[in-house]
């Protein structure tokens, strides 16, 4: 799956150029079904990075586990979803040490909340890489309710939790790796723009 | 920049160097306070000679009452130490700038490890004070050739957090050691001879700590050298600046105003245009690029001399 090209935004807009070896003390990576390629072609350009490293996938169905495994990683664990890897990534950042680089690849969300866990363990932003590939699906919070409603893949859509009509922005946060969604028919109840396909 | 006159309250041998000079207010009352790492310009009228050093305050940030510095006496120095150590006493009055820090605490940092090597302990004083009084996890490793010559030995508290490296007892400084299985969050401040600033940056590279997570301050005194001539253009003067003068001691004996803010080649505001120069720049500066400083069309007049026939300046 190839990178995403996202085209230019306001600076709070996440980007991720892609993933380039790095010497350093350790190596943590994490990717899913459509980020697995990333850490393939990582590989290619540094055997001994992945050697070295701690690489957790998350196959979703798909095929490259076996691939991934064949790269001989110091550490291979696969598992069926984020929130299934967590306790892991966790204790990975835990036993991190000032040196240690994080390689993330694949999905928006994906990215967005291992990085939020990696930031909050103490991992440098500067640290931490990202490659995005497949999906442009948005995790998005309603700036009113505070809920989170995931998957987001149109503009306007209805918040999940309170209901309201909001208006896709660019404006992320970092710390809870969502973007911000804002009521479009606050002044003009019920008028509301028409339905388009974010891109990316 | 604000200046103030201050009177000489205490000098104090710290070894044969080494004087700590503390400075109050002559009516009383409390100065400025500042944050660990910060420094003040001391303006010494020296027959004739305007000369202003910067030195980092080695008091309590939080304590007005005074500033305290620490002077290490280079004699083969422009003159400046050597002004402090010999014709300084208790009781006179010196104007000294307010306040500046260009070596603060990284304070989102979850732990700070502090690298000193001989003077280079000093702006580690007064943020060793400001951690204590946060609580913030730190490390401090001094290093100095001996105990008679460690300064800071007089200035540190005694801590389990502070390392003492004397080479002239077989412990030579190893930042490799140093910096091996810090947590993640930690931040990197070295101060001292640039020697040691360049190996902390090499290991860490070498160990994969991002750049951003490495502070230095290199106590860069303006060196000397052989004498030039200078053109300001804007000014129509030609200058010469003298084998103990630094090129801004230099434009500013000569009544031109200039910028300047740390006057170490660190901060960007003497930064000066270059017309046209037919000789050699020496850049000393650790603020222009390395491509700023092949194409000679930028000089930090502060701490950079000039060999060759002709440097004009847009000043
Ligand atoms: S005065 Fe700071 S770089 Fe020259």
């Amino acid at each position: 799956m190839p990178r995403t090209e996202f085209t230019p935004s306001i600076t709070t807009r996440p980007v991720y150029p892609g993933l380039s070896p790095v010497p350093g003390a350790a190596a943590l990576m994490l990717a899913d079904a459509s980020g697995a390629e990333a850490l393939i072609e990582l590989a290619l350009q540094d055997a001994a990075l992945i050697a070295a490293a701690h690489v957790i996938y998350i196959p979703e169905g798909a095929p490259f586990g076996a691939a991934l495994a064949a790269l001989h990683p110091k550490h291979y664990h696969e598992g069926p979803s984020f929130s299934a890897i967590l306790p892991r990534f966790r204790k990975a950042l835990l036993d991190a040490h000032m040196g240690t680089r994080l390689y993330l690849a694949g999905s928006e969300t994906l990215i967005g909340l291992a990085m939020a866990e990696a930031l909050a363990a103490g991992l440098p932003v500067d640290a931490i890489q990202s490659d995005h590939r497949g999906s442009i699906a948005r995790r998005m919070q309603c700036v009113h309710c505070k809920g989170i409603t995931e998957g987001v893949t149109t503009d306007p859509f209805t918040c999940s939790h309170c209901g309201l009509t909001l208006f896709v922005r660019d404006h992320y946060s970092r710390r809870l790796a969502a973007f911000q969604g804002v009521c479009v028919d606050a002044e003009t109840p019920g008028i509301v723009p028409e339905l388009q396909e974010i891109k990316p | 920049m604000t200046a103030r006159q201050l009177r000489v309250a205490a000098v104090e041998p710290l070894t044969p160097l080494v004087t700590r000079f503390r400075f109050e207010c002559p009516e009383g009352g409390s100065l400025p306070l500042f944050s660990g790492g910060a420094h003040v310009v001391v303006e010494m009228p020296d027959d004739g000679v305007l000369r202003r050093n910067a030195y980092s305050l080695i008091s309590d940030p939080m304590d007005g009452s005074g500033y305290d510095i620490a002077v290490r006496r280079e004699d083969a120095g422009r003159g400046g130490s050597r002004f402090m150590h010999t014709r300084v006493a208790v009781g006179d009055l010196l104007r000294i700038g307010a306040p500046v820090n260009l070596f603060a605490l990284d304070l989102t940092a979850r732990k700070h490890v502090l690298i000193a090597g001989g003077i280079g302990i000093t702006p580690f004083v007064s943020q060793l004070k400001q951690l204590q009084r946060l609580q913030l996890p730190f490390e401090l490793h001094y290093a100095a050739r001996s105990r008679a010559e460690a300064a800071g030995l007089r200035l540190l508290p005694d801590l389990p957090q502070v390392h003492l490296h004397l080479s002239g007892e077989g412990k030579r400084i190893d930042p490799a050691v140093i910096l091996q299985g810090q947590p993640l969050g930690t931040h990197v401040y070295t101060c001292g001879p640039q020697a040691l600033i360049d190996r902390v940056a090499e290991v860490a590279a070498q160990k994969g700590w991002p750049r951003a997570a490495l502070h230095a301050e290199a106590f860069l005194a303006p060196p000397t050298g052989a004498p030039f001539t200078v053109t300001l253009a804007r000014s129509g003067l030609k200058i010469e600046v003298s084998p103990h003068q630094s090129l801004l001691e230099a434009i500013e004996a000569a009544g031109v105003d200039a910028p300047w803010l740390c006057r170490g080649g660190a901060c960007g505001q003497c930064e000066t245009e270059v017309i046209a120069c037919h000789g050699r720049i020496d850049h000393h500066d650790h603020w222009l690029s390395d491509s700023d400083h092949a194409a000679n069309t930028k000089i930090m007049p502060c701490v950079s001399r000039f060999q060759g026939a002709e440097l004009i300046l847009d000043r």
